[in-house]
């Protein structure tokens, strides 16, 4: 073995265990990256492949990669329905005050709905409709919960 | 009329302004004064007049048991117990003998009369100084039976003012959102009740969801959040007539509606694009005004009581903080520079101070800061409480609290809750129902 073959193979040793470590870390955050809901549960699908839902992290409207990729998806998927139009449900978690909670909802829904007309959606497809604090898919008071709660639904309205 | 009920007010006596006992409110409950609440006296005709009419077999004692309560609750009152009391009723309200009441340690005694007068209800009322051993007060009312609570209410508001200095808040109601079912779907209506959790009632069936109610200045009507067709909008709501209109023509969602002071306004958030500015829609000519014009979230609006200054809520310096403005949107000043976040500023019916709601490292707090934003204080620290709303005399503070619910989804409730200005006296309000969003009423009777 030479000296290439042993760096070569020690490079694959290192990969691996990242890899590994990377995947206990993210069980132990429990689908979480940052304060930013990355698993699956409570999304519902729009079609085969298209994701309902994006999400947000605390106080934030700024959409992540993955909330782009997601919603990138469902532009797609309106283009090719192109009789269906969506409301899109803006919602926060429970630690806010009501009423800034009604404010960050809408503004979360309409931060995506402004991703979708960026690819060609007409605007009168999209409206959009804050629930604030009102509607949390997950009841339980811990991160994971409220990382959960805090997100944009499209929701086919006919 | 619903409220303003024919209630006539007598005053018996001139009030005498020597009065030696006082009651220090600046302090809190830390030594309530001795109290002896005497059952109110009534005759044999009376009672059972009443009984037919009200179902109560002994209206005097009824009432005064109103007041030994409303006494109790303010925090700064101890009532006596009546086990104690040597002297009748009658006798007492005619000439108590004061060694009798020195004896068990009152400070001051209440001793009064019910009697039954064409189809009404009369109520007469003395307050006298133990230790002085002198009347210092004696009205009387008259009024229609049903009324009896609050007779209760508004004898508790003149001694209050008597012992204090202050205008009391006990004739007064509450306005709050009634919640039930999961909390991933909450069924909330509105619901209104006297200050003391009696003669509850909801004010809407629960088909929509509701938020938000808040009392005119006279009490006869409501504006709040309503989710009627799925369209979020701020509404009108005429307590007496159950008729409702939506506030403007506003295309989008209008939240965190209040009334002006002089009740010819309603302040509120409309939100458009992702945006929530501040606008004011006149309810005679239904001119709609803009307040801000701020890419931020600006929302949660509170007059000052004259009306000239607004206080609201806006993350434009990032985060959520609070500022004052003049009645036109001009001058915007932050006034919150404490750590962690602010929201829900309210004015004090006072004028001098504003209430607020904190989050601060995962804790939310109930506080008050003066109008320039100094002297900030906090009042009770928990999971999640917010959304505080004065006394009509600014003294008592009532807001909502929820508690965490664990994975499992059980531990979950919502209540009301109340605290004195001090920080002293925090109970929780009874409710039939959870419950949110509290609003409290101004006096009924000025």
């Amino acid at each position: 073995m030479n000296l290439r073959n042993i760096f070569k193979n020690g490079f694959l040793i290192l990969l691996a265990s990242l890899v590994l470590s990377a995947c206990a870390t993210q069980k132990k955050a429990g689908q979480l990256q940052g304060d930013v809901y990355t698993g699956k549960d409570s999304v519902e699908y729009l079609a085969s492949g298209v994701a309902d839902r994006v999400f947000f992290a605390t106080n934030e409207t700024v959409l992540t990669t993955a909330s782009r990729e997601t919603l990138r998806k469902q532009a797609a998927w309106l283009r090719k329905n192109s009789k269906i139009t969506v409301v899109l449900e803006g919602h926060a978690d429970e630690r806010g005050t009501r009423e800034y909670n009604l404010a960050l909802g809408e503004r979360r829904a309409n931060s995506a709905k402004d991703y979708l007309l960026t690819y060609g959606i007409s605007s009168d497809r999209v409206s959009v409709l804050s629930y604030g604090k009102e509607r949390p898919v997950d009841s339980g008071s811990n991160p994971l919960a409220w990382s959960k709660n805090r997100r944009a639904v499209t929701v086919k309205a006919n | 009329m619903l409220f303003r009920y024919l209630l006539i007010l007598l005053i018996l006596m001139p009030l005498k302004v020597f009065a030696l006992i006082e009651v220090d409110i600046t302090r809190g409950n830390l030594s309530p004064l001795p109290v002896a609440v005497s059952p109110l006296s009534i005759d044999e005709k009376s009672k059972s007049n009443f009984k037919k009419i009200l179902e109560k077999e002994d209206l005097g004692s009824e009432i005064s048991a109103i007041v030994e309560n409303n006494l109790k609750q303010s925090g700064l009152f101890n009532p006596l117990n009546k086990n104690a009391f040597l002297q009748k009723p009658d006798i007492a309200n005619l000439k108590p003998r004061f060694e009798d009441w020195n004896l068990i340690k009152a400070q001051a005694l209440i001793t009064g009369k019910v009697t039954f007068v064409d189809e009404k209800l009369r109520v007469e009322f003395r307050l006298w100084d133990v230790l002085a051993g002198k009347e210092m007060m004696a009205l009387a009312f008259t009024t229609v039976p049903s009324n009896w609570r609050r007779v209760g209410h508004i004898i508790t508001d003149k001694v209050y003012e008597r012992l204090t200095g202050e205008n009391g808040y006990f004739d007064t109601r509450i306005i709050y959102v009634s919640e039930e079912g999961p909390k991933t779907n909450r069924i909330k209506k509105l619901a209104i009740m006297d200050q003391d959790g009696f003669n509850n009632k909801y004010l809407t069936l629960g088909n929509e969801l509701v938020l938000t109610p808040r009392f005119s200045p006279t009490n006869q009507m409501v504006t709040y959040l309503s989710y009627f067709r799925n369209l979020p909008r701020v509404y009108l709501l005429d307590i007496e007539t159950g008729m409702q209109e939506v506030v403007g023509d506003f295309p989008g969602m209008t939240f965190a509606p209040r009334f002006s002071p002089d009740g010819k306004k309603i302040i509120m958030s409309f939100a458009k694009d992702g945006n929530s500015d501040i606008y004011t829609m006149d309810l005679e000519n239904r001119i709609v005004e803009r307040i801000t014009n701020h890419p931020s979230i600006d929302t949660s609006p509170s007059y000052s009581p004259d009306g000239k200054y607004i206080t609201f809520n806006s993350d434009r310096s990032g985060y959520q903080q609070i500022y004052i403005m003049g009645s036109g949107g001009k001058n915007v000043k932050r006034i919150s520079f404490g750590n962690g976040l602010y929201g829900t500023p309210v004015w004090s019916p006072r004028g001098d101070l504003i209430a607020f709601t904190k989050l601060h490292k995962g804790k939310f707090y109930i506080g008050v800061m003066r109008t320039d934003g100094t002297g900030e204080r906090l009042l009770t620290e928990n999971f999640y409480q917010e959304a505080p709303s004065w006394s009509p005399n600014g003294r008592v503070l009532i807001f909502y609290r929820e508690t965490k619910t664990n994975s499992k989804g059980e531990g979950f409730s919502a209540k009301l809750w109340s605290i004195d200005l001090t920080g002293y006296n925090e109970k929780m309000v009874d409710t039939e129902t959870d419950a949110s969003d509290p609003s409290w009423s101004s006096l009924l009777t000025n």
